[in-house]
């Protein structure tokens, strides 16, 4: 029996696993742990432990480890084991390094000198066991210690050997690609080894190495042509099969290395299009890992330069594996069909149905997996379809990392393929109200920007269309609980500028709502600034068309709870709203002009304005002004603040008290119609406000730099104002005077002039009908409507415009692309039985050309592939390998018959001695019942029934 | 793909959530692992027969097939080939299956240690090693063998008995 049935450990280990199944919660658990932990503790620290004590208790520590414990204490017993000269305990002391230690830690400066001395052991699983501890612990540092050794051991006289050697020194690539640079060809050299696994191994770090630099390795397309040719025609021996499939893990790889090489290379494609083909017609469609295979053959196919022919076959391979009834193959199915896509969109088209019968699956994989697909295939034509499903979808999950994911395609389509800024709005008004805190800042500065320019032409009517229902949209939303603070920003800044504009809505009932929007979100300061900037705006537009503002009484005592915030920049902003309700109509409306927030800010750098005043000042006495980084700590700035007041204050802060205004010049119009910033972080009384028009040039660099930022004109206020930069003047600024109209044509959104409110009905009426199941035939019009418009002649005459779609002049588009596509049940019927596409042999009369090109092929490649492998392999020496020749060696009777190599059989005989058989049988399921039995009456006598938790942990795995 | 398959992690878990073995091949954390543990044991222990065998998981991809009570995960990159990972998997419950002789969930609970070893002859750093059953159940034999030779104490069934009853 061995070690099979049994479980060698002690009573006290066993009753430890025991504990541990039957703990009903993961704090008793804890508990049992932490008790063992105790315990190891002691036992590892007394002297002179026995050594198999010692392998049982590193055993105990990786199992505490796997359970999320810190077994940290027992590191260095493990490493101990390592220098252990017997082999069972060297490779428990190895299992347990490998499992505890990452590649930096301290103690692994501790192994190397074992693991170097373990390289060169004369016995060879002592050193396998070392190469697996190389692997995992090496790391930049100690490649050097043992590189020499590992490169020795690839030509060692043991496959398994070679095979780790390889893998070993790929790690050194993937670790530090520099340290193996000079020894890459050994990969080349190997790739031509004897033993199928050895030659397998090596396509790992090909497979790396044609990834950074394809062209080195373009000669090697021939031999992995060759080598997946004989794969795939069973040359390898019959213990590499898997469940009746020649070596399917080498294939694999071999297509993987293909794709990359084949990739837009027409020349190293055409050797491949044979062999592809082959395995395309040789598939197992009914085992998984034929499918594997055939789903990677698809990945080639799209990858390399297109072949008809074998677009054909991956394009019938993925229609069964979308018709298939496991979820599995259909999930592979889209994303077969997400590749071919690329090469021709409207391969889609046939499986429309099949498609959408994943999207309204309720298995989430598949589900995530077809919003991809229909990521890969949006345009102009199906986004607000596609768009809706996201965020349909986006609503019902709770897992953000996707819903980040999710959200952000949605804003990219959105962005890319809007049919109208309306829509526009209203699809980023849902992201934001369902994803706001995980969208990225700059899309509601988008949105923002949107709203105020407008579609970019000249057509006022609809801008003010657009605003006036945002606002609507936006008065609704309010009602909701739990906005994001994102989403709050927009609509405050939005209410502000165009809440009354209409004249649909009340000031005090825009004001009132805003107050409410402050009291519930009374922790975001940011809110917060946003709230009472559009409170001030609103209120200015009201005094500048004459209209008295009386303030709510939650508006009043909003800006008392704010003037006295700790936040200066909430104060600040109460501050100027208080003073600004104090100026006259004239005043406000140059200071907060109405739908002001596209215009451009004109900047006088030099102040030109100013000098006669400056001139006038000097002639009355007063000094020159002296630039900041030419005055001294030591100037007098009580004195110089008097005239620069702001200028000074814009790096330090000032600790006196203010000075009493001047009797200032009699106030004036300004001479340049400036903004009139209210920077003031006091009330100041109004006949002062003409000297603070020389002020206003202190804004420009903020202003200048914010509109670079944005790249538009859009002021963005409340930006954060933090210590930092004084200068930044109020969110007034950001509407400020009149100057030159921004030529805002670089909207990037393709604006339709649609009449977005019939669209909206008609979507809405759609989302309703779509759980009806002939509205899918719909969907899968409006989602893959285009392309079929393109294929006219596939259409019936007898079209059918559904019912309840509103046909509508102004949506020519999408009325075409459901008219052209509507009668899907064609689809599903093909009008001719499809060729067989797998047997590219046979040319099928209606479709293919009298020459078969992959007779041509075979006719070219077919014998000059293999005899080439070996002209090479004697001329060029090592760089081809031969694997016909190296395979064909192998005993033939292992080749083609099903019985075991007699070697190998007595291996197994001695592991199963129990059921004392050679037939092969033996080794399947059925004739271990014996064993079985035994197990039951071991852990009987162990304690642990069946019937306790588990009832199943005795059931047959694979049973 | 920056590799040709590479496994970030291998974890068995019982249908109750209970680990039976973990094997990371990507540094994670202690804490990580158990954030880890415990995320997609909330994903798929939940998940029904005739879903699909992969779930997206933190723009990874994790792998899982379930026999009898146990769950066999593996996590790759999103773009890797999921239907050859799950025969990966099958390939190593046929491995155990051979070497314990119809194993089962019992087998795995008190031998982790050997399921270490066979795993590690199957994938290396996380990517697949051996192909072919045959030599990895010959390596695993010959170990064991060498190992038994050196150990003169015989874990028999009966001696096993004696013990846990002690």
């Amino acid at each position: 029996m061995g070690s099979q049935g049994g479980w060698g450990q002690s009573k006290e280990f066993l009753d430890l696993v025991k504990s541990i199944g039957e703990a009903r919660s993961k704090a008793e658990e804890d508990r049992i742990i932490l008790r063992e932990i105790d315990t190891l503790k002691r036992r590892i620290a007394e002297p002179d432990v026995p050594r198999r004590k010692m392998k049982e208790y590193l055993i105990r520590l990786v199992y505490v480890e796997m359970l999320g414990h810190d077994a940290s204490f027992g590191y260095i017993h493990a490493v101990k084991m390592t220098h252990d000269d017997s082999l069972l305990l060297k490779r428990t002391g190895y299992l347990a390094v490998t499992l505890f230690l990452n590649e930096d830690h301290d103690l692994i400066i501790l192994i190397v000198n074992t693991i170097q001395k373990d390289l060169r052991s004369d016995n060879y699983l002592i050193v396998c066991a070392a190469l697996t501890a190389v692997c995992k612990l090496i790391n930049e540092e100690t490649i050097p210690a043992v590189l020499p050794q590992v490169v020795e051991l690839l030509g060692h006289s043991k496959e398994a050997v070679r095979k780790k050697a390889v893998l070993a020194l790929h790690r050194f690539y993937q670790r530090a690609p520099n340290s193996v640079s000079h020894l890459i060809s050994n990969f080349r050299k190997r790739l031509c080894d004897n033993d199928p696994g050895v030659m397998g191994a090596t396509l790992c770090p090909l497979f790396d190495l044609i990834k950074e630099d394809i062209n080195s390795y373009k000669d090697l397309v021939v031999s992995f042509v060759s080598i997946l040719k004989q794969v795939a025609e069973r040359r390898l021996p019959k213990t590499y099969d898997y469940h009746q499939m020649p070596a399917p893990f080498i294939q694999i790889k071999l297509l993987k290395i293909l794709a990359l090489l084949g990739s837009g290379d027409k020349q190293a494609s055409g050797h491949m299009y044979t062999i592809l083909g082959d395995i395309f017609r040789k598939s197992e469609p009914s085992s998984n890992i034929g499918n594997a295979v055939l789903y990677e053959c698809i990945c080639c196919v799209s990858s390399i330069f297109p072949n008809p022919k074998l677009l054909e076959a991956a394009v019938e391979a993925t229609s069964r594996f979308l018709k298939s009834d496991s979820h599995n193959l259909k999930y592979m199915g889209i994303d077969a069909l997400g590749r071919l896509i690329k090469i021709n969109p409207d391969i889609a088209e046939e499986h429309q149905l099949a498609v959408i019968d994943c999207l309204e699956d309720p298995d989430d994989t598949l589900k995530r997996k077809t919003f991809e697909l229909l990521y890969k295939m949006t345009k102009s034509s199906n986004v607000e379809v596609i768009v809706d499903r996201m965020i349909d979808y986006m609503r019902s999950i709770n897992d953000n990392h996707y819903k980040t994911e999710i959200a952000s395609r949605c804003v990219e389509l959105a962005e890319q393929f809007a049919p109208s800024n309306q829509w526009f709005i209203q699809t980023m008004n849902k992201v934001f109200e369902h994803a706001g805190d995980l969208v990225n800042v700059r899309v509601a500065h988008n949105l923002m920007r949107l709203i105020a320019e407008g579609f970019g032409e000249d057509d006022e009517g609809a801008d003010s269309q657009l605003r006036s229902s945002a606002v609507d949209s936006y008065l609704c939303i309010l009602g909701e609980p739990k906005l994001p603070s994102v989403f709050l920003q927009v609509i405050c800044w939005v209410l502000g500028e165009y809440g009354t504009t209409d004249g649909k809505y009340s000031a005090s009932y825009i004001i009132g709502k805003l107050c409410d929007v402050a009291e519930a979100h009374s922790t975001d300061d940011t809110v917060k600034a946003y709230t009472i900037s559009a409170i001030m705006k609103i209120c200015a537009f009201e005094i500048a068309v004459g209209r008295k503002v009386e303030l709510l009484p939650e508006c009043q005592s909003l800006i008392d709870e704010l003037s006295a915030s700790h936040s200066t920049d909430l104060q600040q902003r109460a501050y100027e709203l208080q003073a600004l309700l104090g100026l006259d109509s004239q005043a406000v409306e140059s200071v907060m002009p109405s739908d002001a927030s596209c215009e451009d800010i004109e900047i006088d750098k030099n102040l030109s304005f100013l000098d006669s005043f400056v001139n006038q000042s000097m002639e009355k006495g007063a000094r020159p002004y002296i630039p900041e980084n030419e005055r001294s700590g030591m100037f007098n700035i009580g004195n110089f603040r008097s005239q620069y007041q702001h200028e000074a204050s814009s790096h330090s802060l000032r600790f006196e008290a203010y000075e009493l205004p001047k009797p200032s010049p009699p106030p004036t119009i300004p001479q340049v119609v400036l903004p009139l910033p209210t920077t003031d972080l006091v009330p100041v009384p109004e006949q002062t406000y003409p000297r603070e028009t020389h002020h206003a040039p202190n804004l420009p660099s903020a202003t200048d730099a914010s509109s670079v930022d944005f790249g538009v004109k859009l002021r963005l206020e409340g930006v954060q104002r933090k210590w930092g930069r004084p200068t930044y003047s109020s969110p007034s600024a950001s509407s400020s005077s009149s100057t030159q109209k921004t030529a805002n044509g670089a909207t990037h959104l393709d604006g339709r002039t649609v009449s977005s409110q019939t669209r909206d009905n008609f979507y809405d009426s759609r989302k309703q009908q779509a759980e009806v199941s002939a509205e899918k035939q719909k969907l899968a019009a409006s989602l893959f409507g285009a392309s079929t418009a393109k294929s006219e002649k596939r259409q019936l005459p007898t079209h059918k415009t559904p019912k309840g779609v509103p046909t509508t002049a102004e949506k020519p588009a999408v009325k075409g692309a459901i008219s052209s596509s509507e009668p899907p049940k064609e689809k599903t019927v093909p009008s001719s039985p499809p060729p067989d596409l797998l047997d590219l042999g046979e040319p099928t009369p209606a479709s293919t050309p009298s020459i078969d090109p992959f007779k041509q092929l075979e006719g070219l490649l077919g014998p000059t592939s293999a005899p080439s492998a070996i002209d090479h392999s004697s001329a060029a020496g090592p760089k081809t390998p031969d694997l016909m020749a190296l395979y064909t060696d192998t005993p033939p009777a292992a080749v083609s018959s099903g019985s075991l190599n007699p070697e190998l059989a007595d291996i197994y005989t001695v592991n199963k001695n129990s059921h004392g058989t050679t037939n092969v049988a033996a080794m399947n399921k059925g004739q271990n019942r014996q064993d079985s039995l035994q197990k039951d009456a071991t852990a009987r006598q162990v304690g642990v029934t069946p019937t306790e938790n588990n009832p199943s942990l005795f059931r047959d795995l694979l049973g | 793909m920056n590799y040709i398959i590479k496994i970030h992690f291998v974890i068995l878990l019982s249908r109750q959530g209970k680990v039976r073995l973990t094997k990371w091949y990507s540094p994670y954390s202690q804490k990580e692992r158990t954030k880890v543990i415990r995320e997609l044991s909330g994903l798929i222990l939940t998940r029904g027969p005739k879903l699909c065998n992969f779930v997206e998981w933190k723009g990874y991809k994790v792998v899982y097939r379930r026999y009898a009570s146990l769950y066999f995960c593996m996590c790759i990159d999103a773009d890797d080939n999921e239907l050859e990972i799950l025969e990966i998997i099958h390939h190593f419950v046929e491995i155990l299956d051979r070497y314990f002789g119809s194993v089962c969930e019992l087998d795995l609970i008190f031998n982790f240690h050997k399921a270490y070893y066979i795993l590690d002859e199957i994938l290396i750093a996380g990517e697949f090693q051996e192909p072919s059953k045959k030599t990895v159940a010959r390596l695993i034999a010959a170990q064991d063998s060498l190992v038994e030779t050196a150990q003169e104490q015989a874990s028999s069934i009966s001696n096993m008995i004696g013990q846990a009853t002690k």
